[in-house]
């Protein structure tokens, strides 16, 4: 449904041209859930914008193709595009606070996005269709009478993924969708975007720094570090079976509360600044297994196991496997 | 790391009520004032050389109770013992001396540093406002406690602003901040929570490594179980500004006993794809502060709520050996 292939996006600042996303590919099919697991200035939200062509100034996409249901995204005209943010992909922002008109009431919100892309839909019917997706996210339906400020955090993200299904996108993208919420709010919130998933048919791409989220929540992941892709593999083959030293990092640095007395590994060092880069690996001044391969040259994704890629040199032949 | 036994921390009936601004129609026609219930008889004590963790979502009162024990914010009731001396009415040069003994980890990295002050400067200023050392001898400790905490080499760090560093460093200089006057007693409040995942680890093994070293005890301030109990003894979780359970870490999480507990664990999120997860049972959101139900406060969220739940405030009552619940139905 969803593919993209060798997408890099860079951001043409005063100090320098910064490649948030580098040569990104992955394929995403119908229902699937796709987690992207990234720490801050991994590229995980540029990437995510990027999807509809949305990267914010003075960020430019220099390469790559995102294919949605056979059209080529990003040779799309601004108002194809437009049209294209409502019905095929869309977008639930981190904090629902900033993200809805602070004077605007719900129903306007749904009235507005709904007319947008349907203008002949009148007034009423958008409100009626309101009321609907409302119940549907666990919403009263008189609430689309309310103003932002009177409902709380985890009912202001509801009614986000409402506004976001209002059009039967066939992606949504949920950035962080949880964040500033609690975790029981947030377990109700990844519960429901689940539900409206399989309900809907669509496809979910779930962007989070949380590991635990993804491994729980997704078909597929995606782990990026410093822009890069650095393994991409089934939630399960990446569990059972991680390669890429910073997923084994990440994977022993997060606490799993269902076991007992666990010793966890924290991954030295800290993620590099993106205007200067290490030569080489972007990942060996951390890594436990670099040698001089990984000092001078850039390890290439490669295929490792059937749909599961990585990018490092202890995979790549000539490379000294430990 | 069993500890002594020995108490450093009694906090009794501890409350803490925010008056609620009216408008001034409502000053005119009604004499009744509102108050948010911020804490609300809070009672537990710490042993030395512990980690106590009061864990529990946003809003149930757990950081104004942190604040309260440190006294930088006062209490509407309520007693806190430190050290077996009354600390809750200290003023002036006793309370100042008390503070050498008890420090702050705050949250946010980036607020709690000066941005136009060094981090060598930050750090040593603590020396400075207790009289307890200046120039060359400040600038020893300073470049000390900052090898300490891993930003080394220290003459280096010190001579950065706080925007230089990451926040994992600010993190790291925080600490050395609150370590410098060498205290017994820290508050850290969520100090990992805005730190980079890869990050964290090495943060909270920090924390452990000093408690040791310095043979410090903490209140551990946390709105994330699976770090509260990598990192904690005991463990008390809140709702609505009082303790619903309070017991050993192994206590709470292998068999936790009030609904509320139940629901927290539950939603916490485990790292295994092969988990299935099922659906909370906790209904609605957590009510406000201002207008807190009757009886007990969990009661119109509990699946398992009788009659009298609505009518009766539960006590913490203990169900075994050092665990205890505040829920009529244990």
């Amino acid at each position: 449904m969803l593919a993209v292939d060798g997408l890099t996006v860079e951001y043409w600042t005063l100090k320098g041209r910064i490649r948030a996303v580098d040569d990104v590919s992955f394929v995403l099919g119908k229902s699937e859930t796709l987690g992207m697991v990234g720490e801050s200035g991994s590229g995980k939200s540029t990437l995510g914008l990027s999807l509809i062509g949305l990267v914010p100034f003075p960020g430019k996409i220099v390469k790559g193709n995102v294919t949605l249901g056979g059209k080529e995204v990003l040779k799309l005209k601004e108002d194809e595009l437009r049209n294209l943010r409502g019905t095929g992909v869309c977008y639930v922002f981190q904090d629902p606070m900033t993200s809805l008109n602070p004077v605007k009431k719900i129903g306007d919100h749904f009235v507005e996005m709904i007319r947008t892309h349907q203008p002949t839909v009148t007034k009423k019917e958008a409100l009626e269709r309101a009321e609907k997706l409302l119940k549907d996210v666990g919403i009263q339906p008189e609430r689309i009478s309310n103003y932002p400020h009177q409902l709380s955090g985890g009912m202001r993200q509801r009614v986000m993924i409402a506004l976001a299904i209002a059009l039967n996108p066939s992606i949504v993208v949920a950035d962080e969708p949880t964040t500033a919420l609690d975790v029981i709010v947030q377990a109700k919130i990844l519960d429901l975007l689940n539900a409206l998933r399989d309900s809907y048919g669509m496809a979910l791409i779930l962007i989070t720094h949380d590991l635990s989220i993804v491994l729980e929540r997704s078909n597929k992941i995606l782990v990026l570090y410093a822009g890069q892709v650095v393994e991409y593999a089934n939630s399960r083959s990446l569990y059972e079976n991680p390669q890429h030293p910073y997923t084994k990092g990440l994977l022993k640095s997060i606490p799993n509360i269902e076991l007992s007395d666990q010793k966890l590994d924290a991954i030295a060092g800290s993620p590099p600044d993106l205007l200067d880069l290490p030569r080489g690996c972007r990942f060996w001044p951390r890594c436990y297994a670099a040698f001089d391969r990984c000092r001078n040259e850039e390890p290439m994704i490669v295929k490792t196991d059937e749909g599961h890629f990585v990018r490092c040199f202890l995979y790549t032949e000539g490379g000294s496997k430990s | 790391m069993s500890s002594p036994g020995e108490d450093i921390l009694q906090v009794d009936h501890l409350q803490k009520y925010f008056p609620v601004e009216k408008s001034f129609l409502e000053k005119l026609l009604t004499k009744n004032k509102h108050f948010v219930r911020a804490v609300d008889d809070v009672s537990f004590t710490v042993r030395r050389g512990e980690i106590f963790t009061l864990a529990g979502e946003s809003g149930c009162g757990k950081t104004t109770t942190g604040k309260l024990v440190l006294r930088l914010a006062s209490s509407t009731a309520g007693k806190i013992i430190f050290d077996g001396v009354d600390v809750t009415a200290l003023e002036g040069e006793d309370l100042r001396i008390l503070r050498r003994k008890m420090q702050m980890i705050f949250q946010d990295p980036y607020a709690s540093f000066n941005p136009r002050m060094k981090i060598g400067d930050a750090v040593g200023h603590p020396l400075v406002i207790h009289g307890l050392a200046q120039g060359a001898e400040k600038r020893e400790s300073v470049l000390k406690i900052l090898e300490r905490v891993g930003l080394s080499p220290g003459d280096k760090f010190a001579e950065l602003f706080p925007h230089q560093m990451s926040g994992g460093q600010r993190q790291r200089a925080a600490m050395a901040r609150s370590l410098i006057l060498q205290p017994e007693f820290i508050v850290a409040d969520e100090p990992v929570s805005m730190i980079d995942v890869s990050l964290r680890t090495a943060i909270i093994d920090l924390m452990v490594d000093l408690q040791r070293d310095f043979g410090l005890t903490y209140l551990f301030i946390t709105h994330d179980l699976a770090i509260a109990k990598y990192i904690s003894d005991r463990i008390a979780i809140m709702y609505l500004g009082r303790i619903v359970e309070l017991g050993n870490k192994d206590a709470i999480f292998s068999s936790p006993v009030h609904p509320y507990t139940k629901a927290l664990l539950a939603a916490i999120p485990v790292p295994n794809p092969e988990r299935q997860r099922k659906p909370t049972e906790l209904i609605g959101d957590v009510p406000s502060a201002v207008n807190i139900p009757s009886g007990c406060r969990f009661h119109t969220r509990c699946r398992y709520c009788t009659k009298t739940c609505g009518e009766h405030q539960p006590d913490l009552v203990e169900v075994a050996p050092n665990h205890l619940v505040a829920c009529d139905l244990a």
